[in-house]
């Protein structure tokens, strides 16, 4: 299970703590969010959350402090858009991902055929680039990009952007049932509840990537029902690899 | 990984443009820029576009031979009447053309985006006339700034859905609209409005409104029996500017691209106090594009000002850049200061009242004379009346 937060809210001092107490409810990696201004892939609730994490200082040399801090076990993996990574320099920000224990990074506005110069730069320092794949990829293309990912496959379980949903749609299914290879492959977008959870890993996904509602959770400041969520996803994920 | 891969997979213009987008997104765009590559080839689809922009849009729009302002700036100049387009600015064009795209495509409905709310009034516009369920997206900032076309929109059956996130203007509601299109494509077109953005947009809008530059130089040469010694054209994301420059590429006119100077060069950690992507920016992704944005040392994209809501935009055509780039468009700025001398200068020699954006390239020409050679166009893109509350205020500060 995969948990996803942004980084810097409510504020930066706060993410270090979180991403300990996600670590221990159960996470298995945490899916540390860059804020950006421009969050084209991201619902309101993600976008609402970059929006607080700017105003209360959070940066990209914030961002790595805060990485290098959250001392966990588990990996820990960079989300965030392409220009901000762009604007540092490849090569910087993928030794920065490195010197600050970050495994991986997931770029979701950077498809594979732009992505060339920075997994160069993933490469050079020991860092995963993760590619996305959608509902809509054609078989040719999942299979090229399937081929190009590092660490593992984020499919993304739904056409549209970030946000708790209430169900999972077929197409996620279909999606995961036609993922070629045996790279691992992990289920995000709209995922919020133990059983939505259940259902991927049980339609044959690795992982669920669980993010908006973990958002939603901080924001409110119910950080020990998000510990609880976290636990239940994780059992309830459990339960069914243990089928 | 082949590098040739990525020439295939986008059109670039030297280092800028490219795709840089959600993956959800490749595959409409690639779909898309099959059908416009298709359709550009196809001359029935040019025939049917001809005819409406003929009988609908108003084309051919005059080459106008300014007389008074020629005598003040001691230089021969013509202007370039997109104002006289229907729907009030060269905008039609490109939704006219996209239109015609997306009904050959199978799709029902249009989105888009809108800053002064021209190209959302001109998305309505083919809307209405080709029978697309319309919805355009606008800045909440930008809806209060513009309630008359927000009612024009409106009265031509587009839903115009208020955009809350971020600055609340024109980057935000490009945001909102591809966020949209992520889950829409099926039935719905993406109509932006500028020669920006992710392939093919730039290449697919530059394409609809080089008529404005195809028109140009047949006129000229009909008029003068010679090429212009220079072209002046405003920019904000670029349409209008590659629309009347893209014909004379290859010819020996000097090309003037006339960005938003807006308060000047300062800046705060979130606000520009321009929008000259080309003059103060520097190399970025936004939109789906590389190419020159204004932003943050971390990357963070700023907000833009100008006076003229159609300038108001934090980036620039990846296609202009490369152009500034190699020499062959020459950016130049005009302030918000500029743009009210040449808005005030034109209505009063010539009894033509531009639009803010396009008195930024009579304020610029007012300005530098000298860089105009003996013989000028000025691309007039649109007119002013949507602008009059804004000057007004602006008069009374
Ligand atoms: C009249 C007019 N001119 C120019 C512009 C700027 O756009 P572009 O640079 O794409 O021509 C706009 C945009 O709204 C406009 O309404």
């Amino acid at each position: 299970m995969i948990i996803y937060i942004c980084a810097g809210d409510p504020s930066p001092d706060a993410t270090p703590d979180l991403v300990r107490r996600l670590a221990a409810a159960g996470a298995d990696i945490i899916e540390l969010g860059l804020p950006h201004s421009d969050p084209i892939a991201d619902g309101p609730t993600i976008q609402a959350a970059a929006q607080r994490a700017i105003a209360a200082g959070m940066n990209t040399d914030v961002y790595f402090q805060m990485a290098s801090l959250a001392d966990v076990a588990v990996p820990k993996v960079f989300m965030g858009y392409y220009n901000m990574i762009y604007a540092r320099g490849l090569d910087k920000f993928a030794s920065d991902c490195a010197r600050s224990g970050i495994s991986g990074m997931i770029v979701p506005d950077l498809p594979p055929e732009e992505a060339v110069p920075l997994k160069d730069a993933c490469i050079r320092h020991g860092v995963d680039l993760i590619f996305l794949a959608a509902p809509n990829t054609p078989p040719e293309r999942l299979k090229m990009i399937v081929e190009e990912t590092s660490g593992f496959t984020y499919l993304v379980a739904r056409i549209g952007v970030t946000g708790a949903r209430s169900d999972i749609a077929a197409d996620t299914r279909g999606l995961i049932a036609r993922v070629p290879g045996n790279k691992p492959k992990a289920v995000g977008f709209g995922i919020s509840t133990p059983a939505q959870a259940a259902e991927v890993v049980r339609a044959g996904a690795d992982a669920a990537i669980v993010g908006s509602v973990c958002v939603d959770l901080i924001a409110r400041g119910e950080i020990e029902r998000l510990e609880q969520l976290v636990r239940d996803m994780k059992s309830a994920i459990r339960a069914v690899k243990l089928q | 990984m082949k590098p040739q891969l990525c020439e295939e997979f986008a059109v670039r213009f030297g280092r800028y443009g490219g795709l840089f987008v959600p993956e959800t997104l490749v595959q409409p765009l690639k779909e898309l820029a099959e059908a416009y590559e298709r359709l550009m080839k196809d001359g029935e689809f040019h025939s049917e576009l001809n005819l409406l922009l003929k009988h609908f849009a108003g084309r051919p729009t005059p080459l106008y031979f300014a007389r008074n302002l020629s005598r003040e700036l001691k230089c021969r100049i013509y202007l370039k009447r997109e104002d006289l387009v229907h729907g009030g600015a060269h905008k039609l064009n490109n939704t006219l053309g996209q239109a015609l795209v997306a009904k050959r495509m199978g799709k029902t409905r249009l989105i888009a985006e809108t800053g002064a709310g021209q190209h959302g009034v001109a998305t309505a516009i083919v809307g209405a006339n080709l029978g697309f369920e319309t919805q355009v997206y606008m800045g909440e900032v930008d809806i209060e700034r513009q309630k008359m076309n927000v009612y024009r929109m409106e009265l031509m059956g587009a839903e115009v859905i208020p955009v809350r996130s971020g600055s609340r203007t024109l980057k935000d509601a490009i945001n909102e609209a591809m966020r949209d299109w992520a889950a829409s494509f099926e039935h719905t077109h993406y109509l932006l409005g500028t020669a920006a953005g992710a392939h093919p947009f730039p290449s697919m809008v530059r394409d609809f409104q080089s008529v404005i530059g195809h028109e140009a130089r047949e006129q000229i040469l009909e008029a003068e029996g010679r090429m212009p010694r220079s072209i002046v054209a405003c920019v904000g994301g670029g349409s209008n500017a590659m629309g009347i420059f893209a014909p004379f590429l290859k010819d020996d006119v000097r090309l003037l691209a006339v960005e938003a100077g807006g308060r000047g060069p300062g800046r705060t950690d979130k606000i520009a106090d321009n929008g000259a992507s080309m003059g103060y920016g520097s190399d970025g992704i936004l939109h789906g594009a590389l190419t020159k944005i204004l932003q943050d040392p971390f990357g963070q994209i700023l907000e833009s000002y100008s006076v003229a809501a159609g300038l108001d935009y934090p980036g620039v055509g990846p296609e202009l850049a490369y152009l500034a780039e190699t020499g062959r468009v020459l950016p130049k700025l005009a302030d918000d200061k500029t743009a009210l001398q040449g808005f005030r200068a034109l209505s009063r020699l010539e009894g033509i009242i531009p639009a803010l954006e396009s008195a930024h390239a009579v304020g610029y020409a007012m300005q530098e004379p000298e860089a105009l050679g003996d013989l000028a166009i000025i691309n007039i893109s649109g007119r002013g009346d949507k602008d009059l509350a804004t000057v007004m205020d602006y008069e009374n500060l």
